[in-house]
């Protein structure tokens, strides 16, 4: 047991890590607080759609190769993120095939960009990564890290700042419309921070598994809790946890970050579903 | 001037009409019942005036100064709502949302509105439980509670009793009457209910019917439409 905390001591010497505790901890915090919101408006799949949006403007970002790519990624992944929104409340293709068209278009794009215009000698490696996250945690510049330190923060007071609205649209749209209150606004307000929650995430599981940092928590959390607050308190106490025991654990065992993590969150929404079940039976 | 007046209104959405030629108006004080078949565009209708719908055709007027944030709403039941974590509590106090400004907490004021509301309503004691685990009519009672915090002027409520037993129904009809009498809430109210509206309603739109019928409840009695119903009802 010793033999592991030395490792672990060990480890933490290395900002690297440091990064990647701090990012993942920050990420983590962020998607599950949105998660509780998408997943009971049932827009789960904009959050997989838009990661999928996201892996397209990395790859066009890495051909272009400009100064500012992050923010390119950022423009784009917010303004399909919008597109998405709209297409939710339009009737001529339904909500749910446009996001399916838009996300395995995206995936299609990206991975042909790639391919095609990409100077790097190791293609799949690159998309791998781009994929399932698998190092790029690890090589995070202390740009990438402020970045997200600030986002992070952003997200955060806006979310606590709109919290009691947040829950007002989310729990019936119809009636915060017709009271006055502005749910255009805010279903923009969530499309956007869904979209820069995601970008950031990249770097953390990768597009492909960003869905259950959103989705898992919330999930977990609504087994045991009920009402909002909690659900939602609870929901960021757990994907925190998942994160660091995740990102511990990939340490320990050299496997792949973003899988880890997964892996982890599937064992907690395992868990409280037993909590979940034996609390009913009482 | 009336509060809410509309004039050759014409409902419907995704493009398609629903009803049309509606004409009618509400004054400060009116229990209004809209009653019609299913598909009739009831719901359509309240959901225009709402603003929940564009406006197809014509006009509604509402009296000068009247504000979205002084409606009272009770939709029907989404799905959605049916498995959402969230208290009584969070609910009701939701509806005092409106009430103007960007604030990040509620205040004090609101806090109490929204315990009057509860008290008012029977369901203080449930203000900790969790929605979803309600029976209907106490989940009705949570909407309405909800909907009085956002209004101390106009209440539109969408079929209220809609899958309450008759006793809950029935509790649910003498307080909304209760309403409209001892505090001059104006009430406008959907409703299947023929047998309701003529004890309750101090006047009657009848819709998805040509020429409609809108006018006092015992006008309604004596008119071709409402006899017509009234013996159906009956029969």
């Amino acid at each position: 047991m010793s033999d592991i905390f030395v490792k672990l001591e060990n480890y933490f010497s290395y900002p690297f890590v440091q990064n990647a505790l701090i990012v993942g901890v920050l990420i983590a915090f962020c998607s599950s607080l949105l998660g509780v919101t998408l997943v009971l408006k049932r827009y789960s799949f904009i959050g997989d759609g838009l990661s999928h949006v996201a892996f397209g403007a990395i790859a066009i970002a890495s051909v272009v190769n400009l100064a500012g790519d992050t923010l390119l990624v950022f423009g784009i992944t917010i303004a399909a993120a919008i597109l998405l929104l709209r297409t939710g409340q339009n009737v001529k293709i339904n909500g749910d095939a446009m996001i399916a068209m838009v996300s395995v278009g995206a995936l299609a794009l990206g991975y042909l960009i790639m391919n095609v215009f990409s100077t790097s000698s190791n293609i799949s490696g690159d998309v791998c990564s781009t994929l399932f996250g698998s190092t790029s945690i690890l090589t995070l510049s202390s740009f990438d890290v402020w970045v997200c330190i600030i986002m992070s923060i952003l997200v955060t007071l806006l979310f606590c700042l709109f919290y009691h609205k947040i829950f007002a649209v989310t729990f019936d749209e119809n009636f915060a419309k017709a009271t006055g209150i502005r749910v255009e606004a805010y279903n923009l307000f969530l499309a956007v921070t869904t979209a820069i929650v995601i970008v950031l995430a990249m770097n953390l599981v990768g597009s492909l598994l960003i869905s259950a940092l959103i989705i898992f928590p919330a999930l977990s959390a609504m087994r045991i809790f009920k009402s909002f607050q909690s659900v939602t308190i609870c929901s960021t106490v757990i994907s925190v946890l998942g994160a660091v025991v995740g990102i511990l654990l990939s340490i320990l065992l050299s496997t792949p970050v973003g899988a880890t993590i997964v892996v982890v969150n599937i064992g907690i929404f395992f868990i409280f579903c037993v909590i979940g079940r034996v609390l009913e039976g009482i | 001037m009336a509060l809410i007046t509309c004039q050759n209104v014409k409902v419907g959405y995704e493009g398609r009409t629903v009803a049309e030629n509606i004409n009618f108006s509400v004054e400060k004080g009116d229990y209004l019942f809209i009653i019609g078949e299913n598909g009739s565009g009831k719901s359509t209708l309240m959901k225009t005036i709402l603003g929940l719908h564009p406006l197809m055709e014509g006009t509604i007027l509402t009296k000068d100064g009247f504000q979205p944030n002084e409606i009272g709403y009770l939709p029907q039941q989404t799905v959605i709502q049916k498995d959402f974590p969230a208290s009584v509590k969070e609910i009701v106090r939701s509806g005092c949302l409106n009430q103007g400004g960007f604030r990040p907490f509620y205040q004090k004021e609101e806090k109490k509105r929204a315990k009057e509301m509860m008290e008012k309503l029977d369901i203080l004691e449930l203000q900790n439980r969790c929605y979803r685990e309600l029976s209907g009519g106490q989940m009705q009672r949570v909407l309405l509670a909800r909907a009085l915090c956002a209004t101390k002027q106009l209440l539109l409520l969408d079929e209220p009793i809609a899958g309450l037993d008759p006793k809950a129904a029935l509790e649910m009809y003498d307080f909304i009457a209760k309403l409209n009498q001892m505090f001059g809430l104006t009430i406008i109210m959907i409703s299947h209910d023929l047998r309701a509206a003529i004890r309750y309603a101090s006047k009657i739109l009848h819709i998805g019917y040509t020429p409609l019928y809108f006018g006092t409840k015992e006008g309604y009695l004596t008119s071709t439409i409402g006899k017509h119903y009234l013996q159906e009802g009956e029969g």
